[in-house]
């Protein structure tokens, strides 16, 4: 009985230490680990609200899938990774969160235009629309002058070109994106091959965002930002690595703390922190719990409660010490009794935290989020690893003295 | 649950801690130190209000970081030359800069941006962060964090009373929502500026509180139907919290061990955030020592006093 457990418990110990450090490599993995925030990393979130035109026309959630899908295109172009796009019909909104962009600010410019693409007459008449477009590219002027976007319109659209164009020979076609004139030429020929070049770049981005715009077709309904959250890389980086910090020195003071009140249960207290915050991180893996600065607050903050219930069951078992029992019946009728403590008190908080989710903006979400995950792996975790260890501790030695357990002989 | 031995008397509980005083006794005591921090707090929220950031008010934050030190004025002056004013923060030396104002579009935030840059210095865009929020956006914060407490609380009233009684569950939502007055008001006396994360302090001080009355209640609870003839239900309750008394106090020293690691260590973005709940969690936990029970024993002092009819029923919840 004796040496099995000992045994039981080296190797206990040293699966745990294996599992951390195997564990570390694949959670902080910056493409397969756990995703970070923008928050964390860089970023912008964008809440676009979709406003109704002057005419009062209601908008209908056909005209929500058909912004989300444009903006979709419009974010895949501009080769951010893992972009989220989420449409919220209820309040006819579409929220964006583009993690680790560079150009933040060119991003946002991208997203919330309209871009309806037209060509008019001297006296300002439409013509055409871009939805008869098939491609729009940034490039080069001919002769190397000023940059260019290359229009390519669909059979449909080369015709209805074809004949503007031959309508207006000797006469200016203006072209605009929204209401703002990007060129304004001279028809000199009818032009019937379907192509078109809009002129007067000065640089290839300013083309290639433009191209971007008329690719991805006009935004069925104007958008205004409502919301905007955005953080620079740098300071992303240096939030993350304070919140590590504050994590680590929370995690060793506790340690010390239970180490130094509670001795032997301390260290199985203590041992089991350790797993608790290995499974809560792999929990966060597993559902792709996108980790923010309040979500790091909720898991630090979790872990503090974690301990508690360690501490109920330890006080418990002294009672039970103390009350006449051996520590092993102390350690069996403690749990039990504790544990309806321990669910009643958890229940409550778990409640607070649900709500929070469901009521919650954004970032309060987050920490709604860990937290929960927090309490339901704490209690997984003191049910099923700290009892079974304490068991195996206990029974290493019938004769074990009570000072192990933080209970003074005298009393 | 079967017991071995005995459990310890009320005379054992007293000896085992060294600092032991009669708590129950002395309620109007704890009574009116929480008053005499909750009605300055309760006149300031009148007079003054909160001081609510652009979450709930709408606006834009910007937060900029310079190359080297700036000053109020430079900044004030540049977003006057805008049309713009609005409250400007310097730290870090006074590089770092702070500055609030209106909801900004697009083209304005640039306009302001550029200007800074121009007539300030030269400031790092990698570290640049920026919050704007429309008005609608923040009007809806604000009501889905009193919908959110309304229908916490709700539910931990149901929950409680199912697990205990109405008495307790009653008992422990005026504790809880005197740990949110505590919180609220002090927040409003500092004029400490109150943004999204300050809903989300809120419900985790709520459901601490309630986590840690819930434990002494269960104590109470279980010792309930071990009463004596003659006992007294101020003794029973004396003893319950004395009992329990190790573990709030340890437990309150963990998790502010935690809090304290974020406040001091956390950064900018997350330090009002552990702030509230820094005193949150420590007023949760005196709270639940000192006035959620003896709220408790007073209710019960009431009901005695007509005929006794409802007391028993506790034992019928207790498995």
């Amino acid at each position: 009985m004796r040496r099995g457990n000992i045994i039981k418990l080296i190797v206990l110990v040293l699966l745990v230490a294996v599992a951390t450090g195997l564990s570390i490599k694949p959670l902080v993995d910056p493409v397969n680990g756990i995703p970070l925030g923008l928050d964390l990393r860089g970023g912008v979130h964008l809440v676009l609200q979709a406003e109704q035109d002057k005419e009062g026309n209601q908008i209908t959630n056909d005209d929500i899938d058909k912004a989300k899908a444009i903006i979709e295109n419009r974010v895949n172009d501009l080769g951010v990774s893992e972009p989220i796009v989420q449409a919220d019909y209820g309040k006819k909104r579409i929220v964006v969160d583009l993690a680790g962009v560079t150009d933040p600010d060119k991003a946002v410019n991208i997203l919330k235009t309209t871009a309806k693409l037209t060509f008019r007459d001297a006296q300002g008449k439409v013509l055409l629309q871009g939805d008869d477009l098939k491609d729009a590219k940034g490039g080069q002027g001919q002769g190397g002058q000023g940059y260019v976007v290359n229009l390519t319109f669909s059979s449909e659209g080369a015709k209805k070109f074809g004949d503007i164009t031959t309508q207006l020979v000797g006469q200016r076609l203006g072209v605009y994106l929204d209401e703002e004139l990007l060129t304004n030429p001279t028809v000199n020929t009818p032009i019937l091959n379907g192509q078109a070049e809009i002129t007067g770049y000065a640089t290839l981005d300013e083309a290639a965002a433009d191209a971007v715009l008329m690719r991805s077709g006009s935004l069925p309904v104007s958008l205004s930002i409502a919301e905007k959250r955005q953080v620079g890389a740098s300071l992303g980086v240096d939030s993350l690595n304070k919140s590590i910090h504050a994590g680590i020195y929370s995690l060793i003071f506790i340690f010390l703390f239970m180490l130094i009140y509670y001795r032997l249960p301390g260290v199985v207290a203590d041992f089991s922190l350790i797993v608790y915050g290995l499974i809560v991180l792999w929990a966060f893996w597993g559902f792709k719990v996108v980790l923010t600065l309040p979500g790091i607050a909720g898991f630090i903050l979790s872990i503090g409660m974690a301990v508690d219930f360690n501490i109920i069951i330890y006080e418990r078992v002294k009672e039970e010490i103390r009350a006449g029992k051996s520590i092993r019946a102390g350690v069996e009728s403690g749990f039990s009794r504790a544990f309806i403590t321990v669910i009643d008190a958890h229940v409550t908080t778990l409640i607070a935290a649900f709500t929070l989710y469901l009521l919650g903006s954004g970032s309060v979400k987050g920490f709604a989020l860990t937290l929960g995950i927090g309490i339901l792996v704490s209690l997984f975790t003191a049910i099923t690893f700290t009892r079974q260890v304490l068991r195996w501790v206990v029974g290493i030695s019938p004769k074990m003295k009570t000072f192990w357990f933080g209970v003074r002989g005298d009393v | 649950m079967t017991k071995t031995g005995h459990s310890a008397t009320y005379e054992e509980v007293q000896k085992l801690h060294p600092l032991y005083f009669n708590i129950v006794r002395r309620r109007f005591w704890w009574f009116a130190i929480s008053l005499l921090i909750i009605i300055p707090g309760i006149i300031s929220l009148f007079l003054q209000g909160l001081n609510l950031g652009i979450d709930y008010t709408g606006g834009t934050m910007l937060d900029i970081t310079f190359n080297k030190a700036v000053t109020q004025t430079a900044i004030s002056d540049t977003m006057k030359s805008v049309g713009l004013e609005g409250p400007v923060q310097l730290s870090n030396g006074d590089t770092a800069a702070l500055i609030r104002t209106e909801a900004l579009e697009e083209d304005k935030r640039s306009e302001l941006l550029n200007a800074l840059e121009t007539k300030v210095g030269a400031f790092d865009k990698a570290s640049l962060k920026e919050d704007k929020v429309g008005p609608a956006m923040g009007q809806e914060l604000t009501r889905n964090a009193i919908y959110a407490l309304i229908i916490a609380m709700g539910m931990m009233i149901i929950y409680i009373t199912i697990r205990f009684q109405f008495v307790f569950a009653i008992s422990a939502i005026l504790a809880l929502l005197h740990d949110v007055f505590v919180v609220v008001g002090v927040f409003s006396l500092f004029r400490w500026e109150i943004d999204a994360t300050f809903v989300a302090a809120i419900l985790t001080i709520v459901g601490y509180s309630i986590n840690d009355t819930v434990i002494i209640f269960d104590r109470i609870r279980e010792n309930e139907p071990k009463m004596r003839r003659g006992d007294s239900y101020e003794d029973m309750v004396d003893k319950s919290v004395w009992q329990t008394m190790r573990r709030s106090v340890n437990t309150v020293i963990t998790v502010l061990i935690s809090l304290f690691a974020v406040f001091i260590l956390g950064g900018e973005s997350t330090r009002m955030f552990s702030l509230a709940m820094l005193i949150g969690v420590f007023c949760g936990a005196y709270s639940s020592i000192f006035i959620a029970s003896q709220i408790l024993v007073e209710i019960k002092r009431h009901m005695k006093k007509k005929p006794r009819s409802g007391g028993k029923v506790a034992q019928a919840t207790t498995k």
